[in-house]
């Protein structure tokens, strides 16, 4: 008697971004390795993980293929959908799916989101900033597109170790942040080191014709913050919660604006 | 003329630092920063209290205007503040709802 169905072989890859594990299952070997690649450094041994997705490696086009990013909440499950994924995410439950062609972007969406999602809860956020370790110690360069946040990336010394060029990972600990290294990058296409320190500053990135940290006022700081903050989600309660992270971010680190030229001697000042 | 009462949008999250009022929407994430005379009428918009004992008891005495034309000049702010959705307005006293996770803090 023929078989009337073929069990496929579930594949898995715990990827292990500030610090929690996201467990993710194809059944394409290929997509896997694909995976495996792209997150190198993050990621981990099989273990418990906190989030779990299936991926659908859909074949069919997605109909509105530019459609920008949506997330919303419906009794309790989260919807994402952009041009090129749908992907659903229920918290209770730990599961999710994601429904995409065989991509690293698509993936790599979701991820995002999904981490806005839990850190909001947390206080913690995601970042248009780059940041990187020195002496000990983390510091963050935020700013929009062309603001310096690759420049400053790569002008970086040997004796500073690279979080990420594009995205920070930023999650409350205590009494103060911790920033984490991440593999969401920009222009420099190099993953961060998957590592992590206490937060020392955030300096607003500006490009002039000397080196410089100014002062800014806490209202400015916040402003700041606020505006190059990753959130997607369209859900009264999260947002009010990231406003007020946001405050008590800027209440707890010192932020200043770092005006540089465009060389290595910017780094004199980040100590 | 009728009274005008005004009540903060619990659906908001409003925070001020170094005097300066910022207002984020529940709704869509827009940042608003409150001028001196918004941030006025968004802290006494209590539901009950009308807009013009507000003018004459709050913004009269901190900017020495007439009290006709800051009326005026209120009533249109107040308007636009609830085009955003900040407040509500309404020329009844508004029941406030419970809006603890939106207030100052």
């Amino acid at each position: 008697m023929p078989e009337l169905a073929t069990e496929v072989e579930r594949l898995s890859l715990i990827i292990k971004i500030g610090g929690m594990p996201v467990r993710v299952n194809t059944t394409d070997p290929d997509f896997l390795a694909m995976l495996r690649d792209r997150y190198a450094g993050f990621v981990a041994a099989p273990e418990y993980a906190e989030i779990e997705f299936d991926i659908d490696l859909s074949p069919a086009r997605f109909p509105e293929p530019d459609a920008d990013v949506r997330v919303t909440q419906q009794h309790g499950r989260w919807t994402f959908e952009r041009g090129d994924f749908r992907a659903e995410w229920e918290p209770a439950s730990r599961t999710g799916w994601i429904r995409q062609t065989a991509n690293p972007y698509s993936i790599d969406a979701v991820l995002r989101i999904v981490h806005t999602l839990v850190l909001a809860r947390q206080g913690g956020f995601l970042l248009h900033s780059a940041s990187a370790i020195r002496n000990g110690k983390a510091f963050l360069f935020a700013g929009v597109s062309e603001a310096g946040k690759t420049t400053i990336s790569r002008l970086a010394p040997p004796d500073a170790t690279l979080l990420t060029d594009e995205i920070s990972y930023v999650r409350k600990q205590d009494s103060g942040y911790i920033a984490y290294g991440t593999p969401f990058t920009g222009e420099l296409a190099k993953l961060g080191e998957n590592v992590s320190a206490p937060i020392a500053a955030l300096y607003l990135l500006a490009k002039g014709k000397e080196n410089r940290i100014d002062p800014i006022p806490p209202a400015e700081a916040a402003r700041s913050l606020l505006a190059n903050l990753l959130f997607f989600a369209e859900d009264e309660e999260l947002v009010q919660s990231t406003f007020h992270s946001a405050f008590e971010f800027v209440s707890r680190v010192p932020v200043s604006r770092l005006t540089f030229v465009p060389d290595a001697r910017v780094w004199e000042l980040i100590r | 003329m009728s009274k005008l009462y005004m009540a903060r949008n619990p659906r908001v999250a409003a925070r001020s630092l170094d005097g300066e009022m910022m207002i984020m929407s529940g709704r869509d994430s827009t940042l608003f920063t409150l001028n001196k005379t918004a941030t006025i009428l968004w802290q006494a918009a209590d539901g009950a209290t009308p807009l013009d004992e507000i003018v004459e008891h709050r913004i009269c005495p901190e900017f020495e205007v007439e009290p006709a034309e800051a009326l005026h000049d209120a009533e249109t702010l107040a308007r636009e503040l609830a085009s955003h959705e900040i407040l509500q307005i309404s020329d009844e006293p508004i029941a406030l709802a419970n809006s603890s996770s939106g207030v100052s803090r």
